[in-house]
């Protein structure tokens, strides 16, 4: 085979995952977090399920999430039937598929640590608050977020990171289109294949680069915020 | 806000814990009736008087019981009841004080106000009201700074100028002078003090520090076990304890084992066996000749002297022990008997190997099997 050399690197599928990577972390951020509050502060029925259940994306191969995807929100099923009735156009095989499959792959990982962050809040805070009067919803906003948001962002980069780097999930709900929906991770599988050698290199070098400054910031984050809490 | 209501607490308790892995089995069952003034849970720590604050304070569900105050029903376990934390107005002041770190004190105080009530008029009076408890409590200076920037005693007044912002119904402090020196605790007492006094709500104050009970209790809960050993005035639990266990949790009191000999209700005078002496006290009524039970005096009562001849109402005991002490010398008696003498009496009484404890009448207390 003749590798293309010479011809310009496609920058597409950078852009387009690095737009993915961050709508999905704020959906993670959003919807983590309110998550991580009731595993933290709640006792209810069925909670350890929910736990096992968040926990399932991250054992489960990536193929059998997909094929979960795709029934779950395939044309033909309600949930993907509404979606298209709201958006008008159906969710598999688009980039926004590619934003749900990057959501599956960061949440579990963040919803378990940010339990973890938000547990550290000493409870007195939370208990003095609501014993001047402040409801459940004021002290989460008010009292607990706060003091959990350096943990807490810290998490986001961790979130952003992992968001970035989806590959099983993301080439069975959106596909493989070139220009349209083909992330990072996949247009390095593309590249492989076909036997672009330098445009594999160069995606490698530039996600492996990213990945590592994430990295390096959200341990920053989380070392100067563990400094300024002990002062 | 003067309280127009009925000042009362009305609390009965049961809450039930299984043994788990670190810890016992625990059960609280209290009934706690409090009026105006401060209320002091006293008792060893882990004996469940954090706990019914909590309870109280709506952050601990009981198993059974039902919690009244002012005759408003916050928690019935009967009917389902239980009114959530940021509705029962429970000032509750933490061991930690619970400043908000990432809020400077002013900001403390500003969350307080916002949070407290839905009236919009309220809570105007209550942003003009914060700057005269920032004032009151010596806070201008400080009102930028963050808690972590504060002293322990600072933290203290801010915490509680923030608690009565919120304008509560009654004040729940847990253990509020832990780690202040002597003089900042003085201060403390002194603010509390005037709160109460300003506030008229009632306080319950849990401690374990016998002083502070002197100092700041009208009433007095004897705590043990997860049960009262005994409530009241103050004057009525210090002096007259209700059973040897309570005296035993006051710490107060030599509990001498004794037996009554003789009593004579006419005369007003009993005669009790204690060790190998005898002694007169007055009459005990409720009890016959021949009760065994405990004598129990306090180490301000004991006087005492080198051993005379024929010195009315003394018991004679050998020295085991002297410890100097900032308030004179702890002398410890064989039999575990502790009293306390100032430097001067223990120049006096050094040298002697049995001393004479006169124990006055009117200190007899007796309490019976």
């Amino acid at each position: 085979m003749v590798s293309p050399t010479g011809s310009s690197i496609d920058w597409f599928p950078l852009w387009l995952s690095l737009r993915v990577a961050a709508l999905a972390t704020v959906f993670v951020l959003v919807v983590g977090t309110a998550i991580a509050y009731l595993l933290s502060h709640k006792s209810f029925r069925g909670k350890n399920f929910l736990d096992s259940l968040i926990t399932l994306p991250l054992v489960l191969p990536p193929t059998v999430l997909g094929y979960y995807l795709l029934v779950l929100v395939g044309r033909g099923s309600p949930l993907g039937h509404a979606y298209e009735l709201l958006v008008g156009q159906p969710l598999v095989f688009t980039w926004q598929a590619a934003v749900v499959a990057a959501f599956l792959h960061s949440a579990p990982i963040y919803i378990k640590a940010a339990r973890a962050v938000i547990e550290t809040v000493d409870y007195r805070y939370e208990w003095a608050a609501q014993s001047l009067g402040a409801s459940q919803w004021k002290t989460f906003w008010r009292v607990t977020l706060p003091l959990a948001r350096r943990g807490l962002t810290s998490l986001a980069t961790l979130s952003f990171a992992r968001a970035l780097g989806d590959f099983g999930v993301t080439i069975m709900v959106a596909g493989n289109i070139p220009g349209r929906t083909q992330t990072l991770s996949v247009a390095i599988y593309e590249a492989v294949e076909s036997g672009n050698g330098r445009m594999a290199r160069v995606l490698v070098l530039v996600i492996s680069l990213a990945a590592l400054a994430l990295l390096w910031s959200s341990s920053y984050v989380s070392r100067t915020s563990r400094l300024s809490s002990a002062a | 806000m003067s309280d127009a209501l009925s000042p009362l607490i009305d609390a009965r308790l049961l809450k039930r814990f299984p043994p788990a892995r670190d810890s016992e089995a625990f059960e609280l069952n209290v009934h706690l009736r409090a009026g105006p003034g401060i209320t002091v849970l006293f008792g060893a720590s882990g004996a469940g008087k954090t706990l019914t604050l909590n309870c109280i304070a709506g952050f601990a569900h009981p198993d059974e019981g039902r919690i009244l105050i002012h005759d408003e029903l916050l928690f019935d376990a009967a009917a389902d009841v239980s009114v959530p934390p940021h509705r029962r107005r429970c000032g509750y002041l933490f061991q930690d004080h619970a400043l908000f770190p990432h809020m400077t004190v002013r900001e403390n105080l500003r969350f307080a106000a916002s949070v407290a009530s839905r009236e919009h008029r309220q809570r105007l009076n209550r942003h003009r009201r914060m700057n005269e408890l920032l004032e009151s409590f010596e806070l201008r200076d400080l009102a930028a700074r963050k808690p972590a920037q504060l002293s322990g005693g600072q933290r203290q007044r801010a915490a509680l100028a923030r608690i009565l912002i919120s304008d509560p119904r009654l004040l729940l402090l847990d253990e509020p002078a832990r780690g202040l020196d002597p003089r900042l605790r003085r201060a403390f007492y002194d603010v509390l003090q005037e709160t109460r006094a300003r506030l008229q709500v009632p306080v319950l104050l849990v401690t374990h520090d016998l002083e502070e009970c002197f100092e700041l209790a009208d009433s007095i809960c004897l705590v043990e076990c997860g049960r009262f050993l005994q409530c009241g005035t103050k004057d009525a639990v210090l002096s007259r304890p209700a059973s040897v266990e309570a005296a035993r949790v006051l710490g107060l009191h030599n509990i001498i084992p004794a037996e009554i000999t003789a009593l004579d209700p006419g005369r007003d005078s009993s005669r009790l066996r204690v060790f190998d002496s005898e002694i007169e006290g007055p009459y005990l009524p409720g009890h016959l000749i021949g009760d065994r039970g405990f004598l129990c005096v306090r180490d301000s009562d004991m006087k005492i002297a080198p051993l005379q001849p024929a010195t009315h109402n003394q018991i004679q005991l050998r020295l085991a022990k002297t410890t100097a002490s900032s308030r004179g010398v702890h002398v410890l008696f064989e039999h575990d008997l502790r009293a306390r003498v100032n430097d001067a009496e223990w120049q006096w009484l050094r040298g002697h190997e049995c001393l004479g404890i006169e124990i006055p009448k009117s200190a007899v207390y007796f309490i019976g099997k």
